[in-house]
């Protein structure tokens, strides 16, 4: 045996995909979204919000590991998705302080603290975002930008209000940045799906459920209008295919993520339907991001020859 | 007069019951929405735990130990139904503002807390100075967290304006989510106050929780097993 081959310890095939990589794509397929909210409410509002949201997330992460002396992981572009998801989630009237202190909120608070990357127990975006909106609820909800009406579609359904469905779906209408276009942002996903990146179990569930429960409980039955109203208006979307999927904060089994669809879809049905205010996508995806440990727990996969009865 | 200025430092920030031991958690977390309110709640808690812990002590031989739980809630129910009366009478709007939670000192752990562990083993005198560091200790640290929140929640504190013109209130502070985020930012800033000093080589004993070896002035919940840990972990 003196001719020993030298092995090395497994892995022994590595993929070629990194966290940076997932990130960009992430990015790449937030951009249709973005720019539909700097062409929709102009770049003069828009694009300073974005650039220091972004900014005060990386500037944080940064700081913070320099000053506790860890391994600096900015590079991953992380950050940059949690600023520029947190960004999309600020009314287009957003005052610059407050973007700052959502910023640092979501990194320093939510992140962080917890230990950084992949440890973090809820979005941090929404995190940040529920912060401030609790925080600065006037600020928060005022969507009134020059050549829209102070009502989202939303809160005009919920009063009973005639909304314009065309207009919605394209996304000419009042919202937070990101969210108002339904096709920007299902253009985007589609662009993650293709890439393998997210699959449709969680978005699926989570939108299948939530009509369902509109459709028994909203008091209008299924008429298509109205579903397609509460489909396009409000977070939905964009917290369904780009929050709700998040790898670190979703359940890993499968029939975890069919659970947590279904819970997302039932909470945001309860939320808007019964809640006080019109929207509750934020807090329905932050309260299943709560439950996804005992998700896990009850839908953990047996291991091969161990689940069967014992026999006597 | 040692013991009664030990007692009184220990209540105050050894042992604090707030920050060091964690008790009484409910009334902390759900009243300190503004300075005055904690200072209130502190003062009123501090008013029951003197009384409480003098009586219990004077029948701390009378009282059979089989029933002494019940017997002590007797005794604090009684004077909290006396303050509750009187801060009815007299100081209304404080009583309007900590509402249900006057009844619920009745069952704050650090006033049963403090009966069980000090004032039915010791005399009088320093368990009333034990009770009397004890609520000061609580009175402090729930004005600080009330302080905090008003300032940071409204820009105000005891009522008065402080902060600039400007300045919008984060009103998540006065909400339940900022007495979480402020008993835990001061929490943390007092141990690494104390971590800070010992790595510098200075006598922390004074400010630091922990056993100095004389069980009986030491009303520390949880020690024994903890000394127990502390003789194994030596022998090995």
């Amino acid at each position: 045996m003196s001719a020993l081959k030298k092995v090395s310890s497994n892995p022994h095939v590595r993929s070629k995909v990194t966290t940076t990589s997932i990130m960009l794509a992430v990015i790449i397929s937030l951009l249709p979204a973005t720019g539909f909210g700097i062409y929709n409410f102009g770049w003069q509002r828009t694009v300073p919000i974005l650039i220091v949201t972004i900014g005060s997330c990386v500037l944080t992460e940064y700081i913070y590991e320099k000053a506790l002396k860890k391994r600096v992981t900015v590079g991953d572009l992380s950050a940059v998705v949690t600023g520029l998801l947190l960004a999309l989630n600020l009314p287009p009237t957003a005052p610059l302080w407050m973007c700052v202190i959502g910023g640092v909120f979501a990194i320093l608070v939510v992140k962080m603290l917890f230990g950084g990357i992949g440890q973090n127990f809820m979005n941090p975006a929404l995190g940040a975002r529920c912060f401030l909106l609790i925080s600065f609820t006037s600020l928060m909800t005022n969507f009134e930008v020059d050549g829209f009406t102070g009502a989202t579609p939303l809160a005009a359904l919920k009063a009973g209000e005639t909304v314009n469905v065309y207009n919605m779906v394209i996304g000419k209408c009042a919202g937070t940045i990101g969210e108002t276009s339904m096709v920007a942002i299902v253009i985007g996903a589609c662009f993650l799906i293709l890439t393998g990146i997210i699959d449709l179990r969680i978005p699926g569930t989570y939108i299948a459920s939530f009509v369902i429960f509109v459709g028994l409980f909203g008091g209008k039955g299924f008429d298509a209008s109205f579903l397609s109203a509460h489909l396009a208006g409000g977070g939905l979307m964009l917290g369904a295919f780009f929050m709700a999927t998040d790898y670190v904060t979703r359940p890993i089994t499968r029939n975890g993520q069919y659970v947590f669809g279904i819970l997302l879809g039932i909470l945001t049905g309860i939320f808007r339907i019964f809640g006080a205010s019109a929207e509750g996508v934020s807090y329905a995806i932050i309260i299943g991001n709560l439950l996804v440990p005992l998700i896990e727990k009850i839908t953990y996969p047996k291991s091969f020859g161990k689940g069967m009865e014992k026999s006597a | 007069m040692k013991e009664a200025r030990e007692r009184l430092l220990n209540g105050l920030i050894k042992e604090n019951p707030t920050f060091v031991l964690m008790l009484g958690m409910c009334p902390t977390l759900a009243v300190t929405t503004s300075a005055i309110n904690g200072l209130g709640m502190g003062l009123t808690t501090t008013a029951v735990l003197v009384l409480s812990n003098v009586l219990i002590s004077m029948l701390r031989k009378v009282i059979p130990d089989k029933v002494r739980i019940p017997a002590f809630i007797v005794i604090i129910a009684s004077f909290v139904t006396m303050v509750q009366l009187l801060l009815q009478g007299f100081i209304p709007f404080l009583y309007d503002a900590l509402g249900i939670y006057i009844p619920l000192i009745v069952v704050n752990c650090i006033i049963l807390g403090r009966a069980e562990c000090y004032a039915s083993k010791n005399p009088v005198i320093p368990s009333l100075f034990d009770g009397l560091g004890m609520g000061l200790g609580f009175s402090v640290a729930l004005t600080m967290i009330g302080a905090v929140r008003e300032l940071l929640g409204a820009g105000e504190v005891f009522g008065v304006h402080v902060m600039p013109a400007g300045y919008v209130p984060v009103s998540i502070f006065v909400l339940a989510p900022g007495a979480f985020f402020v008993l835990a930012c001061l929490t943390a800033i007092q141990n690494v106050v104390k971590i800070r000093g010992e790595k510098k080589g200075k006598d922390m004993s004074k400010i630091q929780s922990g056993c100095n070896g004389n069980c009986s002035g030491c009303g520390e919940i949880g020690c024994g097993s903890r000394s127990v840990e502390k003789k194994e972990g030596g022998e090995e």
